[in-house]
């Protein structure tokens, strides 16, 4: 699905069985039922090496980093620094001074608003996004152009949820100064075309920054192949804990960015006169930061390459068809979000049975889907919609889950018959 | 739990066929409700008798839940004073919170919003309308919300 999506592996090639024994959560049960776990475009569930990474990094080798000559300040210093060198080669960036730790997608955005985008946007100027983005690729947006005078353009969708490309390029000018798309987006499952969104942009002449919070377990993700300039993703929704993730920049921009949060760790001199910086990445993580939480990112980055990002890709789309393909079966249900590419998101919505007795219902039967706006309010606008409920499939779900669903949309259809 | 007990015949009958839907006009009060993470949204409209609701309608989007209730709120506090009104708002907030309430002869038809407080996401959609209802019986125009 990226610019660098390779060919599908072979369907034999994934035992997704033996994948969910990793997850100890899954084996539970809810309201009697085996938990069918299928919102894993929120949230991903947490592999045992995940687990075992962060227990150990806890009782072993935790203490403050970059502050300490002690041993467990530097082995904690070695973990933290080593989760960033992992995933630098997980996005294949060319130096892990251009990998800053930040909480999540939505702070990663914020920063490149705040950061790179408040000194530099002047009244007239324009920011581009698109009418499927998440609530964190609108508002950080909207408050930069409030306190700048830029303005917020936004390129349409069509009704299968694809981006118009066309309008893109029509409102891709000289004056836009940033692009912010989405690589997936969450509420419909659209795969962007973000090579060719970033190779337009540049040749106008504006930097791009790409949210990848739901491309970033379905795909294996090249920022330099890409080209893009910024790319924001969470750890949580790449089987890692919650409260990391990771914004790349490219280190000529980062260098050039102002701090955005002053404290420790982010200055290479303080006095009340003149304080000076530190380098990049650092100067952007003032105080001390989720540290076993970049350690267990780190492990879920090995376990998903163990696996094999492409194997998992071709497993979560071949669920996508077949729980496409079974919806289309159910009298009254109406896929939201039908482009030619999607990725592992399936949203809908069921002819006089609102999304949220749908979810009630699903949860009854154990079966946790998404139910709402999903953080995206406009989508629901366009599509005329309060609320749609969303499937979402990860590396541990099953055909069984897809059946489980299926026959948990029946159940509501008899309820709401 | 169980499902039955959340959406009883009663529920889906009024989800399918609410009562007392559509704008009243004139009206002499009306308040908006809005629960945005579900996006349950109504508007409730009264027509007053001095202190007695001589009217009721309302109208918005919602789960069966919130139409349901809805629906059966207007029933049964259509002709009553707001004094009455606003106890039985207090009698069904205990109903949907407190797991030792029991449904007394008084909440007829409402009774059937018991099930609820086995589904605490609910409990909000249930109580929209009433909010709702105590914000247009104060003659605010004032959007209410219960998340």
């Amino acid at each position: 699905m990226s610019a660098t999506a390779p060919l599908p592996a072979p369907p034999s090639a994934f035992d997704a069985a033996r994948v969910r024994r990793d997850f100890p959560i899954l084996e539970q049960r809810v309201n009697g039922r085996p938990l069918v776990y299928l919102d894993s475009a929120a949230s991903g569930q947490r592999p045992l090496p995940v687990l075992r990474a962060v227990e150990h990094y806890e009782t072993h080798c935790h203490a403050n980093v970059h502050r300490g000559v002690h041993a467990l300040s530097q082995a904690a210093t070695e973990a933290f620094e080593g989760a960033r060198e992992r995933t630098r080669q997980f996005i294949n960036a060319a130096s892990t001074r251009e990998i800053v730790f930040v909480r999540g997608t939505t702070e990663a955005i914020n920063l490149v608003a705040q950061s790179f985008g408040r000194a530099r946007l002047a009244p007239g100027e324009e920011i581009l996004i698109t009418a499927l983005e998440h609530h964190a690729n609108i508002v950080p947006w909207q408050m930069l152009c409030e306190q700048t005078g830029a303005t917020l353009k936004v390129v349409p969708i069509d009704r299968r949820g694809e981006l118009e490309y066309g309008r893109f390029l029509e409102l891709l000018s000289p004056r836009t100064r940033l692009v912010a798309v989405a690589h997936v987006s969450n509420a419909l499952g659209t795969v962007l075309p973000v090579k060719q969104i970033v190779d337009a942009a540049h040749a106008r002449g504006a930097v791009v920054l790409i949210d990848g919070a739901q491309a970033i377990p379905h795909a294996r993700i090249d920022v330099r192949a890409l080209g893009c300039d910024f790319y924001a993703f969470s750890g949580h929704k790449l089987y890692g804990p919650t409260g990391i993730g990771v914004l790349y920049g490219r280190e000529a921009l980062l260098a050039a960015m102002p701090p955005w949060q002053g404290g420790g760790d982010m200055i290479r001199t303080v006095s009340f006169e003149k304080t000076t910086y530190n380098d990049p990445p650092w100067k952007f993580e003032a105080g001390t930061p989720n540290i076993s939480g970049a350690v267990g990112l780190a492990a879920a980055m090995d376990y998903v390459e163990g696996l094999g990002l492409e194997a998992i890709a071709a497993h979560e789309q071949r669920l996508l068809e077949l729980a496409t393909a079974g919806l289309a079966r159910i009298p009254g249900i109406r896929i939201i979000g039908t482009a030619a590419r999607k990725a592992s998101v399936l949203s809908f919505t069921m002819e006089g049975c609102h999304p949220h007795d749908l979810g009630t219902i699903l949860d009854a039967e154990g079966v946790a889907i998404r139910t709402g706006h999903h953080c995206a309010m406009p989508v629901m606008t366009f599509f005329d919609i309060p609320a749609t409920a969303r499937a979402s499939f990860g590396c541990y779900n099953t055909e069984a889950d897809v059946e489980a669903l299926l026959a948990a949309l029946a159940k509501a259809r008899e309820v709401f018959a | 739990m169980d499902l039955k007990e959340l959406y009883r015949d009663v529920i889906l009958d009024h989800n399918k066929r609410p009562r007392n839907f559509g704008n009243l006009a004139p009206a002499d009060a009306h308040a908006e409700g809005h629960n945005p993470l579900c996006g349950d949204q109504l508007t409730v409209w009264l027509r007053m008798q001095g202190e007695t609701i001589a009217d009721i309608r309302f109208e918005g989007k919602g789960c069966a839940i919130s139409t349901a209730s809805a629906s059966l709120m207007t029933e049964a506090v259509k002709g009553k004073d707001r004094a009455e009104a606003l106890a039985l708002y207090a009698r069904v907030h205990a109903l949907l919170t407190q797991q030792d309430a029991v449904p007394d002869a008084s909440l007829g038809k409402l009774a059937a919003l018991s099930g609820v407080r086995e589904f605490p996401a609910r409990v909000k959609c249930a109580s929209l309308c009433w909010h709702t209802l105590g914000a247009a019986l104060e003659r605010s125009a004032a959007t209410v919300s219960t998340e």
